[in-house]
């Protein structure tokens, strides 16, 4: 029971991350493509902590935290960039 | 017990990851676009991490909760960079469905007076 | 009058909580340096923190963080269902919050605790820090969302952070 929810989990992560990829490669705007980007960080976390399910190992945990910080600063940085035409000020 | 409830879990956060994303490709401007991600992908990746949590500390190695961790970096950065994404949309000017108040989009918008006085010296 | 040996007691215990569930062990040693980190970096970060942190009802802050979690579960079915229906259902509008709070803590807070809330996201503070402008996904009764944000998350923030 347990494998089956997992590969049903797979499958809608990854629908997820192609929606997302859709979003990033359509845009219009800027904002939408960081958006975009913003989300597919936080999918691949998902698709991650599934990874570590899966496979028994909690040794995915640390590259999920990683992701979620350099998502967060990237997305930050991003964001100046658009508000003020630079990042360090 | 325990599996059902990890299934259960499991498919729940997927199922609002993907409804997430799916507000992110299907709705309408911006702004809308904004509300999926930061709601329903916090509670997804929550739901599947806390998911985590009670497998790993289930199979006999002692307690495993540093995946509260990543659920608190979520929950406190998701409204962060949901607020920067929306001053930067207002400031560009961004399509939007619903008229933005109209000295919004202002640059300098949330920082005290004490910091640009600094820095224009 | 800032205590110099231990700037935020606040902060101390949270950093090494922090540390322990990084280091997922309970062990003697691993609390031993827990707590040496959560005394070190305060001190050694002094200049970054521009105000100390009071909790002066510590009641009414975990009654808040109920409600908060609460509402983020409420705010994940609605937003689901929104996204769902399509569209059509969305009526999205632009509110303003004139904001009772003065603090950078509580203002921050507020905002971030709007945007993990049923339907609507901080969008703009302006820059004098008395409005905050929220993007709200359906909005029926702008009047009705404002008297709700203000009641039910700027009224214990302000008691917590700011009693006056």
């Amino acid at each position: 029971m347990l494998s089956i929810a997992i590969t049903t989990a797979f499958a809608l992560v990854s629908g997820a991350l192609l929606l997302s990829l859709w979003r990033m490669l359509a845009g219009p705007d800027k904002p939408d493509r960081i958006l975009a980007l913003d989300t597919l960080y936080i999918n691949t976390i998902a698709l991650l902590v599934l990874l570590g399910i899966h496979l028994s190992s909690s040794l995915y945990f640390e590259a999920a935290l990683l992701i979620a910080m350099m998502g967060f600063v990237s997305t930050v940085a991003l964001c100046k960039y658009l508000l003020r035409g630079d990042i360090i000020e | 017990m325990l599996e059902v409830v990890l299934s259960l879990l499991i498919i729940i956060g997927a199922v609002f990851t993907f409804i997430g994303s799916l507000g992110l490709a299907r709705l309408g401007d911006f702004y809308t676009r904004l509300h999926g991600p930061t709601k329903a992908t916090t509670l997804g990746v929550g739901s599947l991490l806390i998911a985590s949590v009670l497998y790993f500390s289930t199979r006999g190695e002692g307690l495993s909760l540093h995946e509260i961790l990543v659920t608190l970096f979520l929950f406190i950065t998701a409204p962060v960079s949901a607020h920067l994404l929306s001053k930067a949309a207002l400031h560009l000017r961004v399509r939007s469905l619903a008229t933005p108040p109209r000295d919004a989009g202002d640059p300098e918008g949330g920082r005290p007076a004490r910091d640009r006085v600094e820095e224009s010296r | 009058m800032r205590h110099v040996l231990l700037p935020h007691p606040v902060l101390t215990p949270v950093l090494a909580v922090v540390w322990l569930l990084l280091v997922n062990s309970l062990s003697p040693g691993q609390i031993l340096l827990g707590l040496l980190l959560g005394w070190a970096i305060p001190v050694f970060t002094l200049r970054f923190w521009p105000e100390q942190v009071t909790i002066h009802k510590p009641m009414t802050l975990l009654r808040f963080l109920g409600v908060v979690l609460y509402d983020i579960l409420v705010a994940n079915i609605t937003v689901a269902r929104l996204i769902l229906a399509g569209r059509k259902h969305v009526s999205p509008a632009f509110v303003t919050v004139p904001l009772a709070l003065r603090s950078d803590l509580g203002i921050s807070l507020l905002a971030n605790t709007v945007s993990l809330t049923p339907g609507t996201v901080s969008a703009w503070l302006s820059p004098d820090r008395t409005r905050l402008v929220v993007h709200g996904l359906r909005v029926d009764d702008p009047d009705a969302l404002i008297a709700q944000i203000k009641r039910r998350y700027e009224a214990p923030l302000k008691e917590v952070f700011e009693p006056c």
